[in-house]
This record gives C-alpha cells, structure tokens and sequence, in this order.
C-alpha cells in the first residue's frame, strides 16, 4: 500500500502517524480495487523472491532419471529434459530475476530523474545537450546493445546483467521527466526557492523532484516491467552464466533441449506465466494509480459529475499527454 | 520542413553515436574474450581479414587509436564488417545480406500490423468507455507485459505441434532446396511466415491499443469534440475525424520511440520460429562467440531503426501541423 499513500492528494496527506497513513491507504485502495489487486501480486512475488530457495523442494540443478514427465505428486510441475524438478527451479530463479529487475529499475530511475530534471531544470544549450544525448541513446534498439556490451564479460552474474540494464534504458523516463520539469520551471514556487537565494542543486532535490514523485513511480513500476523482460530476454540468448536459476535461464535451457518441439508445456508455460502475473501486478498498480491521478480514466458511474470533477480538475501532463510514460510499458 | 531538417539532422547524430559506440565498446572493454575467440581462426585469415579485425576490436597496439578509428570508419563506409566466425569465411556483410530481407519484410509486417490493429481498438476501446469493454483493460496489461517469445514457444507447442495447423520452424519448405521466386517458394513462405507474425502482433498491438484508448477518453472530453457532438454529426465522424485525428499523435510518436524495443523483441521470436533471419543469426552469433558478426548485426538494426524512425517523422508531419510550422511536437 505504500504507492497508493505516497499519492494521496489533499489535506489527507498530513494525516499524522502510520494509523492515519495507513487509514487513508485503506480508503484510496477501497475505492481501488485494482490497486489492491496489483499489491497484492507484487507481495506474491516479495513474498517468494525472499524465501523461494527455501520453498523449492529440491535442489534445482540436481539432475535425474525422470526425464521430461509431466506434473505429478513427486514433481508438481514435472521435471526438464536432464530430470531436474521445474518448480524448484521457479522457485529459486523468481530471486535472481526480481532482484535483478528491482535493482536494475532503481538504477535506471536514478540516472534519469539526473539526467531528465537536470536537462529540464537547466535548460539552454546543457539541457539541450543532455536530451540530445538522451534521444540518441533511446533510439539505439536496447537488446543488440545489451548484447555487444554483455558479450565481453563471460558468466556475468546478475548484477552484471542488472548494471548493463540500467544504463541502457534510462532514456525513456529521462525524456518524461525533462518535459515535466521544463513547465515546472518557471512555476511561482521554483521562482521562489530561486529568489531565496537556494543553489540549484538545492531547488532540484528539494522543489523539483518532490513534486515529480507520481511521474517518478509510474517510471519505476514501468522499469520494473522492462527490465524484467530484457533480462529474461538476454539470459535466453545465453547472456550471461546460464546455470544461475532465473526465468532467463529457465528459458535458455528449454529453447536448447526444443521443450515446444517435445511438447514438454510443464517447462516453458510456467515461466511465461509468472512473466505476465508480475507485468499485471505492475500494471494494475499503474491503472489504479492513474485512475487516482486522471479521474477521466475512471469508470463513468456518475457520468455527470465525474465530468464535472474532471474539468475542475488540473491533470498531470504526463499522464494525460504525449510522454505518458505508461506509453512505454505498452510494446516495450 | 525546419521540423523535417532538423530530425535528419539528429538522425545523422545517432547512426554516428551508433557507428562510433561499435566501434568503442570493444576497444574499452576486455579485449580477452575477443581475442580467444580470434585464436580459433590462427593462420586461416587473409592479412587483409586480419588487420581489419585488429582495427575494428583494438587488437594488436602497432596502429593508434585514431588511425584504428579511421581504418574502421572507411570499413563501415565500404560496407566491411569484417569476417564472420561463425560462417567463417564468409563475411560478415554477406550473412547479413541474406538474412535481413527476410526479417525486412516478416518483422516489418508484423509491427505496421500490430501499430494499425492496436490503434483502430483502442478508437474503439475509448470510445466506448465506461463499458463492459473496461473490463478487458487488466487482460491487456496481462498481454503486454508477456515476452514476445514466450507467445512464440506457445505458438509453436499448441498450434504447430499439437494442432498442426502451421509448419512449426524455418522460413520455407525443407523440400525446396533454395530460395527462389516461384509460386511453390512464395506460397511456403508464406504459410511459414503466419504464425511468427501472429505471434509478434500479438505480443506488441496491446500497448499502442491501450495508449490509443486512453488518448481518445482525454481527447473526448475535449470541448472542440463536444462542440462536434452537439452540430448533431454522425458519431463515426466525430469519433474519427475530430477525436482519432488528434489523439493519433502520441501514438505515432511513441511507435518511433518504441522501434527499438518492438523490433528486439521480434528478433527473439525468428529464434523460436528457427525463422532465417537476423535474430536467428544473432543467436548463433552469441552462442559461437561471434563477435564481427555480433557489432555487424547491431549496426544494421540501428541503421534500420533509424530508417524507419525517419518514415515515422515523415507521417507525423503529415498529421501534425504544428511540425510544419517549425515548434518541435516531440
């Protein structure tokens, strides 16, 4: 719950103490059932990321006699084509492959609101010089990219992989997030802290980037997603050490024993699933967090006064105009 | 055209950023790998061969940096990529040549199918808002967040094997030794081709629908639409010519920005489909160590990204006069 409080808007805000914090998140995630949904997903995958090696009932890379059988009492969801026990494997790569997304995105998140906010904050041929640098990198197709930087470092680990990730797709959120600090700019409130006397770097960290918090989250939720698909997609390739258990793995060794050809579904379904469950918890939390944001994406209940609400209402450019960063989650 | 001059402008920047970082990339990071992989080929390369490689990857220290660069650069230029492992001796420009027309027009296809058939439900989508169709909003966030490959082994497991309804690998008919332009090869290649496209405009329609849609429920409530509503003109015109019209842009936009990652993601699939073309390829070039082949094939999809970045700005021009009269839409 703790996205659904950090954007609660309104006198609601300085609700004192974790009671009324978490009071008010109850209320914003009541009227949110998507919000509820999607946090609950993400606890799901929290909850195994911490304990999943302990939860695998048998060691993953251990092979056996059993090869290729479907699920079973002995093996819930079967076993791969050198006897190993798939949902052990699910279990202890769900570790490696969220850790990584998670620290990939934050890295990712950092190095764009630097970029973004201070290319939007400065302006003028630095700023211009910034988002250049911004628009070529983001043009570059990641993946080939990736591939070329990761292919000189052999069995790189997961933090590995995880730094390459980072500071190729920081792009996006940095154009995002120079567009909003460039109207920010000039608002009354910036002029003030500038007319205070405050250094830049003081106005940046603490007028600019608090105020971006919303696009700053939706960012992170949509590098979540990202970074999880472009790690799973390179450990496939073979990028990387493919005998530390992850979903990329998973899939490296399934394309390489033809799992689709063997009809072997056990194997490559389950991976694919949890893909798509953790890209729903995301993106259900980005829904219900919009939804808070832009009550015009809202269910119509009350059609005339919703209307009536949206019109009063100032709606964030960045989720309402052409950089919403939810864009990217889409084909990304 | 001050819009259209200075986005080429900005495109020559990057095919530079995208030539020169190919060319960095191995001379700053260790060069070990490189260089066993190299050893495999020890007296079997042309001297030619074997100072272009030296330049492109930085081995060897009797020529500088800058003339390394230059002698690179006056490669690329001349279409050199050095030699493939690989294929070896093939050169790396050849293996591309033969690969890329068929991801060209199989990828190609698959993503202007994927951008039409998401922007037209999203219209749809938004401009029934508010019904049971919202409903389907946690679905798609479900689909678009699948890697595109996985829908591929999907694909292959349930309606290529167990079905067999489509062939479940290669871009044509084992029987038909070689490619050629007769009915026979067309007709194979494209019963080959159904099932990668499906599985690509599958995987990437879902994100342009749900921007599409949400753009046209902001785009609706604008007065200009309201205003359209209230003359009393047929819902389908206000509905494409006063909405779709204008909530069409950031989408066009963000098809350009997305290319990269649309188009890494389909490569991915050609590898499930064993489909002949530059994914394939790129996953036999990392799987050999391939590393000419590897920064040749990187190139070539940035330079093809950039192409098509520039047909996007072109249509957007079109749709948006405010490109025309030189502020910058982007």
């Amino acid at each position: 719950m703790k996205a659904a409080r950090s954007v609660v808007p309104g006198p609601g805000r300085s609700g004192t103490g974790l009671r009324g914090r978490l009071a008010l998140a109850v209320r914003a995630g009541r009227r949110s059932p998507k919000l509820i949904a999607g946090t609950a997903i993400l606890s799901l995958f929290a909850f195994v990321t911490a304990f999943g090696p302990l939860l695998a009932p048998d060691n993953p890379s251990a092979d056996s006699q059993q090869i290729l059988s479907g699920p079973s009492l002995h093996h819930l969801l079967g076993t791969t084509y050198s006897g190993q026990d798939v949902l052990s494997e699910l279990l202890t790569g769900t570790r490696t492959t969220i850790l990584a997304a998670v620290v990939a995105a934050l890295l990712a998140e950092l190095i764009s609101v630097a970029i973004g906010v201070t290319a939007g904050y400065l302006g003028g041929l630095p700023g211009e010089g910034l988002s250049a640098v911004a628009n070529v990198v983001l043009v570059l197709p990641v993946l080939p990219l990736e591939i070329i930087l990761a292919a000189y470092f052999p069995n790189l680990d997961w933090l590995g992989v995880a730094l390459i990730i980072a500071i190729t797709s920081w792009p996006f959120n940095a154009r995002v997030l120079r567009a909003q600090t460039l109207s920010m700019r000039r608002r009354p409130f910036v002029d003030a802290a500038r007319s205070a006397g405050e250094p830049n770097w003081r106005i940046i960290a603490t007028v600019i980037v608090p105020n971006l918090r919303a696009v700053i989250l939706t960012g992170l939720l949509f590098n979540l997603l990202f970074a999880t698909l472009v790690q799973t997609s390179l450990a496939f390739l073979g990028i990387g050490n493919v005998t530390d258990w992850s979903w990329g793995t998973m899939f490296y060794w399934i394309e390489n024993a033809q799992a689709s050809l063997r009809g072997a579904w056990w194997w490559y379904v389950p991976p694919g699933l949890c893909i798509g469950l953790f890209g729903l918890g995301l993106g259900l939390v980005n829904l219900g967090l919009d939804e808070h944001l832009n009550p015009r994406l809202r269910r119509l209940r009350r059609p005339a006064a919703a209307r009536r609400r949206a019109r009063s209402l100032p709606i964030p450019a960045a989720l309402a105009g052409d950089d919403r960063p939810e864009a990217g989650l889409a084909s990304r | 055209m001050r819009f259209l001059a200075k986005r080429i402008g900005f495109y020559v920047l990057a095919a530079w950023a995208a030539v020169s970082l190919n060319f960095l990339i191995p001379h700053f990071l260790p060069g070990g790998p490189v260089e066993a992989a190299l050893s495999r080929f020890q007296g079997q390369l042309s001297a030619q061969a074997a100072t272009a490689l030296a330049a492109e990857f930085g081995l060897g220290a009797h020529q500088g940096f800058l003339p390394q660069y230059w002698h690179y650069l006056d490669d690329v230029v001349h279409g050199n990529l050095g030699v493939s492992f690989t294929y070896f001796p093939e050169p790396v420009s050849t293996v591309i040549g033969q690969s890329l027309p068929w991801t060209v027009v199989m990828v190609g296809l698959a993503i202007i199918i994927a951008w039409c058939l998401g922007t037209l439900i999203g219209i749809v989508m938004g401009a029934r808002r508010g019904s049971w169709i919202d409903g389907l909003l946690p679905g798609a966030a479900f689909i678009r967040g699948l890697p595109q490959f996985w829908i591929g082994l999907l694909a292959v497991g349930f309606l290529a094997i167990k079905l067999g309804w489509f062939p479940a690998s290669g871009g044509y008919s084992a029987s038909l030794a070689t490619p050629s332009f007769t009915v026979a090869f067309i007709g194979s290649a494209i019963q080959h081709a159904i099932l990668p496209v499906l599985c690509i405009v599958a995987g990437s329609m879902v994100g342009n629908m749900i921007l599409m849609r949400n753009m046209m429920v902001t785009t609706l409530a604008e007065e200009y639409v309201q205003a359209a509503e209230a003359k009393g003109l047929p819902r389908s015109r206000v509905m494409f010519a006063y909405a779709a019209r204008n909530a069409i842009l950031p989408s066009v936009v963000s098809f350009a920005l997305e290319l990269g990652f649309t188009v890494s993601g389909a490569l991915l699939v050609e590898e499930i489909f064993s489909y002949p073309g530059i994914g394939f390829v790129l996953f036999q070039a990392i799987g050999n160590e391939d590393y000419p082949l590897m920064q040749g094939i990187f190139l070539i999809i940035t330079l093809a990204v950039l192409g098509a970045n520039i047909v996007a700005d072109l249509t957007l021009s079109v749709l948006d006069p405010r490109t025309r009269s030189g502020e910058d839409a982007r």
